[in-house]
């Protein structure tokens, strides 16, 4: 600071040039050095390490828009297609429109709506403590270990009617944890489809999950058997009213389902060669179904309360 | 572009002469595990030689200035940056292709052909010569994937790029496949059947014995 006193305050740009002509000097000095030199080992891998930080972190910054817009519309397509609402050159973000996004306390089976829906991700809560609880080990069928206290749902409407709701599932398969969509009428009970669409299982075996075809099978089956075990579980809600939950009675068989055998309404085709994913399939709809899962929003939205 | 002797050298041969996987018999691991459909198999080709051949070229241009007792690192970090930037893309672009394989393009980071490559030629000859070997031994990596994919995808699920070619019997058609084709092993057999073929065809590629195999009935040695 004394210099400064002294001599004319020098100029952004002179201080600059200065400094430049110091780095130049520095560099000229250290690429000068012999190789194994600790003073140049050190400034090349400090140079190398900034150099590749720049590369990664410029990247990452610049194509997350990219990414995140990706991410989002591949949700949209999954959900869409869960529905049954994605055609060919159909408009993703127009059609989307017609679905309503909310969140559900699984426990009541209500609406909570102080959660944001647009921030609100379920399989990270299912991770966080405060928003999951842990599973116990004889509950956990479907191997998740923890499930989310909340969970987003899309609501189908058609002239303002409810259609169906759009429920998201996971369990462990053969290779690892499946995600997916699955989409019930709004009679609470009637699937309109099931889209795992995050899955890692044996292509051409337990891959078959996300075979079309095989999807296809699912459509007007029905998830609860009301007569074989007429209430499992009858909770008291606040109004005084009790809920029925029927047995889950959906499931996958190993071949092919025989539609003149009674029961054929809860049964869909195995997977060939796929018995570990089959019976992880059935596991993820049994739980997610059951009173664990969303069984009780469920029984809201077919007694026309959900 | 004009390309010299040695530049035409570096791309060709490591397609068949010195291929990465037949003859080095490096990045067997990522070969089995993208295999099973064309399209994966094309992607992860493309991102292999990407990073080789930059990564060979910015080793190179630098090879004169890296302390050889941080060298390994050096390169690792060169080729991890890259790796990182050709993920960040291919999510960006080819996000569903980018979700099937997963992990793997991670992976290329411990690929040995990167690796090796780098070692072995960009540390001894300039950017240019080396970008091109990347390029070459991406291409011999690529060659080798393909064919795998398309022999898996063809026979084990009937298809190409997504496309039917051979109907399916449980679709309606005539043809069962083949699902032992779909399994990570299977590459193996192909790999092998094909590392076989290419030495019939070109024995210079055999190689020799590291030691004399022991004589089955002699006094030395024993049943242990």
């Amino acid at each position: 600071m004394s210099n400064a006193s002294t001599n004319p305050q020098p100029s952004m740009n002179e201080r600059l040039a200065v400094l430049k002509e110091k780095a130049r000097q520095y560099a000229q000095r250290i690429l000068a050095l012999p190789n194994d030199s600790f003073e140049k080992t050190v400034a090349v891998a400090l140079a190398l390490c900034l150099v590749g930080a720049v590369l990664v972190s410029g990247s990452a910054v610049a194509l997350k828009p990219l990414q995140e817009s990706n991410k989002s519309k591949d949700e949209k397509v999954n959900i869409l297609e869960v529905a049954g609402l994605l055609e060919d050159g159909v408009n993703v973000e127009e059609a989307f429109k017609s679905i309503e996004t909310r969140i559900v306390d699984l426990a009541s089976g209500d609406y909570a709506d102080t959660l944001d829906p647009k921030t609100f991700d379920q399989w990270k809560a299912a991770k966080d403590p405060a928003m999951s609880e842990a599973i116990p080990a004889e509950k956990d069928i479907a191997s998740i270990k923890r499930r989310p206290k909340y969970s987003k749902v899309y609501l189908v409407k058609k002239d303002g009617r409810l259609k169906s709701v759009i429920l998201p599932v996971n369990g462990y398969g053969l290779w690892s944890t499946m995600f997916g969509f699955m989409a019930v009428e709004a009679d609470g009970e009637t699937v309109v489809g099931l889209n795992l669409y995050d899955q890692a299982e044996t292509p051409g075996l337990g891959g078959e999950v996300v075979n079309p075809n095989w999807k296809a099978l699912w459509k007007g089956k029905k998830v609860y058997n009301y007569s074989t075990k007429t209430v499992l579980e009858s909770t008291l809600t606040e109004k005084g009213q009790s809920i029925e939950i029927g047995e889950v009675a959906l499931g996958l068989v190993k071949g092919s389902v025989d539609p003149s055998k009674p029961g054929a309404e809860y049964q869909v085709d195995g997977l060939a060669g796929a018995t570990l994913t089959s019976r992880g399939v059935s596991n993820l709809v049994r739980y997610w179904m059951g009173p664990e899962g969303y069984a009780i929003y469920l029984a809201k939205v077919r007694s026309g309360r959900g | 572009m004009n390309l010299n002797a040695e530049s035409k050298k570096v791309l060709v041969e490591p397609l068949v002469d010195n291929n990465p996987i037949t003859l080095q018999v490096l990045g067997i691991c990522s070969a089995l595990a993208v295999t099973s459909q064309l399209s994966t198999a094309l992607i992860m080709s493309l991102a292999l030689t990407a990073v080789t051949a930059f990564s060979s070229a910015g080793i190179a241009a630098i090879r004169n200035h890296i302390p050889s007792s941080v060298r390994i690192i050096a390169q690792m970090v060169i080729i991890a940056s890259l790796v990182i930037v050709v993920d960040q893309v291919l999510k960006a672009f080819a996000y569903e292709i980018s979700k099937k394989l997963s992990v793997f393009v991670g992976l290329i980071i411990t690929n040995c052909i990167v690796m090796g490559r780098a070692e072995a030629y960009a540390m001894k000859n300039p950017p240019w010569e080396s970008f091109l070997d990347g390029i070459g031994n991406g291409l011999g990596y690529s060659l080798i994937l393909v064919t795998v994919a398309v022999f898996r995808e063809l026979f084990g699920s009937g298809k190409l790029l997504g496309f039917e070619i051979l109907p399916l019997l449980k679709d309606g058609g005539w043809y069962v496949p083949n699902g032992l084709l779909l399994l990570p092993p299977s590459a193996f057999f192909l790999i092998g059947l094909i590392i076989w073929g290419v030495r019939t065809w070109k024995p210079k590629q055999r190689e020799k014995n590291d030691f004399a195999i022991m004589p089955a009935h002699g006094d030395v040695g024993g049943a242990h």
